[in-house]
């Protein structure tokens, strides 16, 4: 089946939908200029490097606000990386957490090169072989819908993979500047005696 | 004598510290203190696949503002240089606690290269370093390293040296 879901506006509907309160951790390359896209926010965390991270920074987050939801959104090139991620979070598992991999089968940043995910890997699978219990895999608009509720309400964690069109899109740059995005970060969650003078 | 004394005061000093989320790639080294903070409802001790998902994690629980530590050996220090830009570039504090091998008394050569290497590559990526030579010495450079990490905002690293730890014999173990 051709993917017919377009990073764009898939990820601005979702986030448009944002309950108050969600964290969102955005991976490096184009989920950061989705996220950004789809209108900056004081809970966006945007990672422009540390390839390979996402998913386990936003564990590390969950573990330490355990009442407020935190999505993660990255790509496949990223989550092949650090596929580890799902085996620790399945085995310590925290019900705050949503990962969303946007796949579309490339190194995107790169030229576009194929990544493992075009041939026989699959994320979903191997999400779910490392034990985690609640995942989903889509690849079109029907079933975008849904996903909503699974990644803001279903008990975490969850792992939704997204098989999307491939897109030559503009970059739409945040901010780059790591300390100032963390303390606005701590700032939105603690304020800022707690988030700068802890 | 009692058992276990630096690995008991250097878990009270974590504690002391506030902080309550430990993660680690285990080693001989550390096994005290991962049974201890395993031992503990408060705290949350996380095994990780690989070490740089340790770094990941202090990193996203300091977003969240909780304080973490991850415990490896000197080999895993290869495996989270990159993940360190996060930590440097954002200024987010790191504790790191790393047993030596491939320095006093090693018996396994592939052991020694990064061993050898880790001062020098944790240097490099802005990390601040204490090594510790003695068992007294361990539990206050853990609680003064805790503070200039949390309280400075720094990367900071305490290295246990191999002599402080013993080193496996090998040939004794194949017996």
């Amino acid at each position: 089946m051709t993917n017919e879901i377009s990073r764009r506006p898939f990820v601005k509907s979702l986030l448009d939908a944002r309950p108050s309160g969600l964290a969102v951790v955005a991976g490096l390359g184009s989920p950061c200029w989705d996220v950004a896209a789809a209108g900056d926010h004081k809970h966006n965390m945007y990672i422009w490097g540390a390839m390979g991270g996402a998913a386990m920074i936003g564990y590390g987050l969950a573990q330490a606000q355990k009442e407020r939801r935190v999505l993660v959104i990255t790509g496949d090139g990223e989550m092949l990386m650090g596929m580890g991620a799902f085996s620790t979070i399945a085995w310590k598992p925290t019900p705050n957490l949503a990962i969303l991999v946007l796949d579309n089968s490339r190194f995107g940043e790169t030229g576009a090169q194929f990544t493992h995910t075009s041939g026989p890997t699959d994320l979903a699978a191997i999400a779910e072989a490392s034990g985690i219990k609640s995942v989903r895999s889509v690849s079109t608009l029907e079933e975008v819908d849904g996903l909503k509720s699974f990644l803001f309400n279903e008990p975490g964690p969850v792992v939704a993979v997204a098989k999307i069109k491939y897109e030559k899109l503009k970059f739409v740059l945040p901010s780059s500047s790591g300390s100032y995005l963390k303390d606005r970060f701590r700032t939105a969650l603690m304020g800022v005696g707690k988030a700068t003078l802890p | 004598m009692e058992d276990n004394v630096w690995q008991k005061e250097t878990f009270s000093a974590l504690r002391r510290q506030g902080i309550d989320l430990v993660c680690h790639v285990p080693d001989a080294g550390h096994a005290k203190v991962i049974e201890m903070c395993e031992a503990d409802n408060e705290v949350d001790c996380i095994t990780c696949t690989s070490e740089e998902e340790g770094i990941h994690l202090l990193s996203g629980a300091w977003l969240g503002g909780r304080k973490g530590a991850m415990l490896l050996q000197s080999s895993g220090v290869g495996n989270i240089i990159n993940a360190l830009a996060m930590p440097n570039t954002c200024r987010i504090p790191i504790l790191i606690i790393v047993t030596m091998r491939g320095e006093y008394g090693e018996f396994n050569p592939w052991q020694v290269p990064m061993g050898q290497g880790t001062p020098a590559c944790l240097e490099a990526m802005g990390v601040r370093l204490y090594r510790a030579e003695e068992p007294g010495q361990v539990a206050s450079a853990v609680e003064n390293m805790a503070r200039l990490a949390y309280d400075s905002q720094q990367l900071c690293a305490v290295l246990l040296s191999q002599e402080l730890l013993g080193a496996k014999d090998f040939r004794e173990l194949a017996k």
